[in-house]
């Protein structure tokens, strides 16, 4: 499963599409880090500025358990998302590790609103026993910056 | 329909003893209200010093409305003046910061400022000859806000020309930035790291109410906090956690430790939640930091600075600060039922990264939009903005721990989970707006 890389990225943004969180989190390595920095594609690491989102595995398992939570009051009524991917490309490729950028439309809708975010996803992948693993996915959004309102799912 | 322009008595009977009116949240007239005679009539918060180092920085910051600018000037000072050309109005920055040079340039008919505002020149100046352009507003140069307050590089303002000085508004509660600043042995913060920004749309007041409720953690964020103690079960107390874990698990505390945590309210709206401890007092100690503070303040003084660790400092009605983490959140309000949040993070001279790291992860995790907890507020505070527009119930009850003695205490100690803290704000809000309105009358 998962051999092209280029497969990988849609797959991903399915299971998020879908809700599928467990399935989606079981794609990241166990070093694996989700980061969505608040200076977008300027920021240079996670630790001299702040992000919007910097969370390794266990913090993406607390938020995904949070989600199943029946008093996870923000999802009544849930939220539901749709990434609509432009074609990706390979920025760097070796036989055991790959990295591509995909530019994105994000939509994540919830009762009557919907919040609409553009940018570019990055996903550092590597090679495991079972097919590819996500070692970063990071987020930079177009307007990481400004002023947002609640986004709860997983861009 | 009742109309408040004018009517100061209906405003002041927004406000009772131990409830308050819907108006108060809903009503984009009481808000009109609030531009002028609230955020105008007392000291707000603009920004830190820290954020314009250099002479000719500035940050655009709009406060009550109206676009302000605080500029730093060649001799070190911070002065505030007003976003707008004299000529026209145009504003003379668009970016939200940035550095001048050595004057600001209007770009529409580049009309020439110094860094103070003072007039530098006029292109084809030989066209006012004779008029009374120097006699108006208009050549006079930028219009200066005339009250502005540096305390400890935190900086103030107060629009209207008259009001309470800035020491008599906060009084007390200034030792909250004390504190925060003392917790650098060298004495000095800088912001750091961004500022993240939500929008929620939620009346101000809410969210203010919000800093000061402790009954809510355990039913609002009990999504989060029953996924963090799952995910923790079977360590040992001891066990050192992860800084996340640190952070998240205590807002799963009890209702005894939020009571127990105690609370203090100052004249004006000001109060401190969590004199006695907070969720934030059990953080790792490092032992090199506290060595630090020892030598720049003497033992004693040192062990005072780090034991106190408040939940929230309100400096009302736009300022809340968390000492540990070194935090704050600035409420801006945008409509009545429309605010802005900003969470900045701050690094302490001379204190290890490790304080820095805790006060961006702690704005990560709990203020930024992606925030893992504070979904679950935002939503109830966008709830009861529409919830009070049901009919039939008309108030808002703030009647826990109502005592008729507090109506003539200014300063009170408190338990934590006592509604005084709330019920101060809103007595503040309408001496405030009715003292405004009656000066205005």
């Amino acid at each position: 499963m998962n051999r092209d890389p280029r497969d990988f990225v849609a797959h991903e943004a399915a299971l998020l599409d879908e809700r599928r969180f467990d399935d989606w989190l079981a794609l990241f390595a166990g070093d694996g880090h989700y980061w969505v920095p608040l200076l977008g594609v300027a920021q240079a690491d996670p630790f001299s500025h702040n992000s919007l989102a910097y969370e390794d595995r266990l913090l993406l398992q607390l938020r995904v358990d949070r989600l199943k939570n029946p008093r996870a009051h923000s999802q009544h009524p849930a939220s539901h998302c749709q990434h609509v991917l432009q074609p990706l490309r390979i920025e760097e490729e070796t036989s055991d590790a790959v990295r591509l950028r995909t530019p994105f439309l994000y939509i994540e809708a919830r009762g009557e609103s919907q919040v609409l975010l553009t940018g570019t996803a990055r996903h550092h992948l590597v090679r495991t026993s079972t097919g590819w693993a996500i070692r970063e996915k990071r987020i930079d959004l177009l307007n990481a910056a400004r002023a947002l309102p609640a986004i709860q799912l997983f861009i | 329909m009742s109309s408040y322009l004018h009517h100061p008595d209906r405003v002041a009977a927004l406000v009772q003893d131990d409830r308050v009116h819907r108006d108060l949240y809903l009503s984009e007239e009481i808000f009109a209200l609030e531009q002028e005679h609230l955020f105008a009539n007392i000291w707000i918060y603009l920004g830190h010093a820290s954020q314009v180092p250099e002479p000719g920085d500035f940050v655009a910051q709009d406060i009550a409305g109206r676009p302000l600018l605080m500029v730093r000037q060649p001799d070190g000072a911070v002065h505030v003046m007003y976003n707008r050309c004299a000529h026209k109005g145009t504003q003379l920055v668009t970016d939200e910061c940035g550095n001048a040079g050595r004057f600001f340039r209007c770009p529409y008919h580049a009309w020439t400022y110094k860094l103070d505002g003072a007039p530098l020149g006029v292109p084809l100046k030989s066209g006012y000859e004779g008029t009374q352009l120097r006699a108006c507003d208009s050549g006079q140069g930028l219009s200066v806000v005339k009250h502005v307050k540096v305390y400890r590089d935190f900086v103030f303002v107060r629009l209207a020309d008259s009001g309470p000085s800035f020491e008599d508004y906060f009084g007390e509660v200034l030792g909250a930035i004390d504190n925060m600043v003392d917790r650098s042995p060298e004495g000095k913060l800088t912001v750091g790291g961004g500022v993240l920004r939500n929008i929620v749309h939620c009346n101000w007041k809410m969210y203010l109410e919000n800093i000061n409720d402790t009954v809510h953690p355990m039913s609002t964020h009990e999504s989060a906090t029953k996924a963090a103690e799952a995910l923790w079960e079977g360590h040992a107390p001891s066990d050192p956690k992860p800084m996340a874990m640190e952070q998240i698990l205590p807002f799963g505390s009890g209702y005894e430790f939020f009571d127990k945590m105690g609370g203090r309210v100052f004249a004006n709206g000001h109060s401190v939640l969590g004199v006695n401890f907070s969720i934030h007092s059990n953080y790792a100690q490092l032992p090199e930091y506290e060595a630090a503070m020892r030598s720049a303040h003497g033992e004693e003084r040192a062990a005072e600075i780090l034991q106190r660790s408040p939940q929230n400092s309100v400096f009302y009605p736009s300022l809340s600060v968390k000492g540990s983490p070194q935090a704050i959140r600035v409420i801006r309000p945008l409509a009545a039922n429309r605010t802005l949040i900003e969470a900045w993070s701050f690094r302490a001279a001379g204190a290890p990264a490790l304080l820095f790291e805790r006060a961006m992860s702690y704005n990560r995790l709990v203020f930024s939009p992606m925030s893992v907890v504070a979904h679950d507020d935002v939503h109830l505070f966008e709830s009861i903005q529409q919830g009070l527009r049901a009919g039939g119930n008309e108030w808002v009850s703030l009647h826990r721990n109502y005592d008729p003695a507090e109506l003539t205490q200014p300063t009170l100690t408190t338990n934590g989970t006592n509604e005084l803290l709330m019920r101060n704000q809103f007595r503040a809000w309408a001496k405030s707006m009715v003292a405004g309105m009656e000066a205005a009358a």
